[in-house]
């Protein structure tokens, strides 16, 4: 259970949202809506744990987010702009080795698995430097596969997509949300999660 | 300890896909310890006395021209903030990073080092004292240099202010690294600097990623 109230948050003295609240149970899916730069990155950087709130509380499973017993931080899967792929690796190896930093080890099997699910089979043993944009973000988003902390913070998940790639990306919220999971994503577009989600716009 | 071999395996794995940065810190050091013999000319006297001062601050400035490249990269493509939020402690993972740092820069030019100590005409126990000063004492510039590295990340001319914050803090191991090899070719006990270098790089070891972590943190904020 994430709940955030009266959150505010202040960047290079401007005032970027204020008042902001919202529960999210296990199970549910918050699309996070708004223009350019009214702070939806920075919210989940927030929830995330990198920067502090100007004002309000994040509790995370009735626990303040920054005190000793919080456990946020290990049970999120924050996926943002930078995609955390090395250019150097392959996709099988970028895969295995954000895995095991995050502390949930896979085997080259699974990572492979992932990535053929994702129509990267082909592509798995190529360094990623020479994958395009939407299959470098196909490689980051394998990660759903591979790790599955109750909680997802999707930074713009759809970006860059085709629409066979969008719908999987869809269908895999729809499956962490049956499982009870808790997903909070940032979008432009109009997206079906199984029609669970419900939206909060930012800034209005 | 799974996550820090896994950091450590990354960015081992990455200086092989990307030898030109690793070599260009072990050459350095190659041709900085060859440039003295050649100016200075081939008095073996003067070069024995000259020798573990030059070849420290050879080593020394080598290794602080590979600390840019130690949180830079990951830093930029998002890698720090999956860290961040790793199940292990952001310092162990820290601590796999500088070991990693260390076996690409330290460990090959204490390796090198006697070779170098040859153009110098130190003996065979001078090198060998040599050798073990800068085992420790490379370790240890990797430590320290590590919170410069972690303090700089994401500032604007980043590269400078490294080497101006990073450099004083080094003198210490400087002092007792060359001083163990300067005693022994004196003819003294080197017992008691090469136990400082020891002492300093406990201390760097235990503390450093631990605050390498806390000036990361304030980096991705």
């Amino acid at each position: 259970m994430l709940s955030v109230s009266n959150l505010s948050c202040v960047r290079a003295d401007h005032t970027l949202f204020r008042g902001v609240g919202f529960d999210l149970a296990p199970g549910d899916c918050l699309h996070l809506e708004g223009g350019n730069g009214v702070g939806k990155t920075s919210l989940l950087r927030i929830l995330a744990g990198f920067s502090p709130a100007a004002h309000g509380d994040v509790r995370w499973q009735g626990e303040l987010l920054g005190s000793s017993a919080c456990r946020l931080s290990q049970d999120l899967l924050y996926l943002g702009h930078q995609l955390a792929l090395k250019e150097e690796l392959n996709a099988v190896e970028n895969l295995q080795a954000s895995a095991a930093i995050a502390g949930t080890p896979a085997a080259a099997d699974a990572a492979l698995a992932a990535l053929q699910g994702l129509g990267l089979g082909s592509r798995a043993a190529l360094p990623v430097r020479v994958l395009s944009q939407g299959q470098k973000r196909r490689v980051a988003l394998a990660r759903l596969l591979l790790q599955t902390p109750p909680l997802w913070l999707l930074d713009e998940p759809f970006v860059a997509l085709d629409g066979p790639a969008q719908r999987w990306v869809a269908s895999l919220m729809e499956a962490h949300l049956a499982r009870g999971g808790i997903v909070l994503f940032t979008s432009h577009q109009p997206v079906d999660i199984g029609g669970r989600s419900r939206s909060y716009r930012l800034g209005a | 300890m799974s996550a820090f071999m896994a950091v450590l395996q990354r960015d081992l794995r990455l200086a092989l896909r990307r030898k030109g940065e690793v070599l260009t810190a072990v050459f350095f050091f190659v041709v900085v310890a060859t440039l003295f013999p050649l100016a200075i000319g081939p008095e073996p006297e003067t070069l024995r006395k000259i020798a573990p001062g030059i070849l420290w601050v050879g080593a020394m400035l080598a290794s602080l021209l590979s600390l840019g490249r130690l949180f830079a990269p990951d830093y930029q493509d998002g890698s720090l903030e999956q860290m961040a939020l790793s199940q292990a402690p952001l310092p162990v993972l820290v601590a796999a990073k500088v070991t990693a740092h260390w076996l690409l820069s330290g460990l090959p030019l204490t390796l090198l080092s006697p070779l170098l100590a040859l153009q110098f005409g130190l003996d065979a126990p001078t090198m060998g004292v040599l050798w073990l000063s800068l085992l420790v004492g490379t370790p240890l510039l990797s430590f320290i240099g590590a919170v410069g590295a972690a303090l700089t990340l994401g500032v604007r001319g980043g590269e400078v202010l490294l080497s101006l914050l990073v450099l004083p803090l080094y003198i210490p191991a400087l002092v007792f690294g060359s001083g163990a090899v300067e005693a022994q070719l004196s003819g003294l006990e080197y017992g008691a600097q090469m136990s400082i270098l020891m002492a300093m790089l406990l201390l760097a070891g235990f503390f450093g990623p631990w605050a390498c972590a806390l000036a990361l943190r304030i980096a991705l904020e």
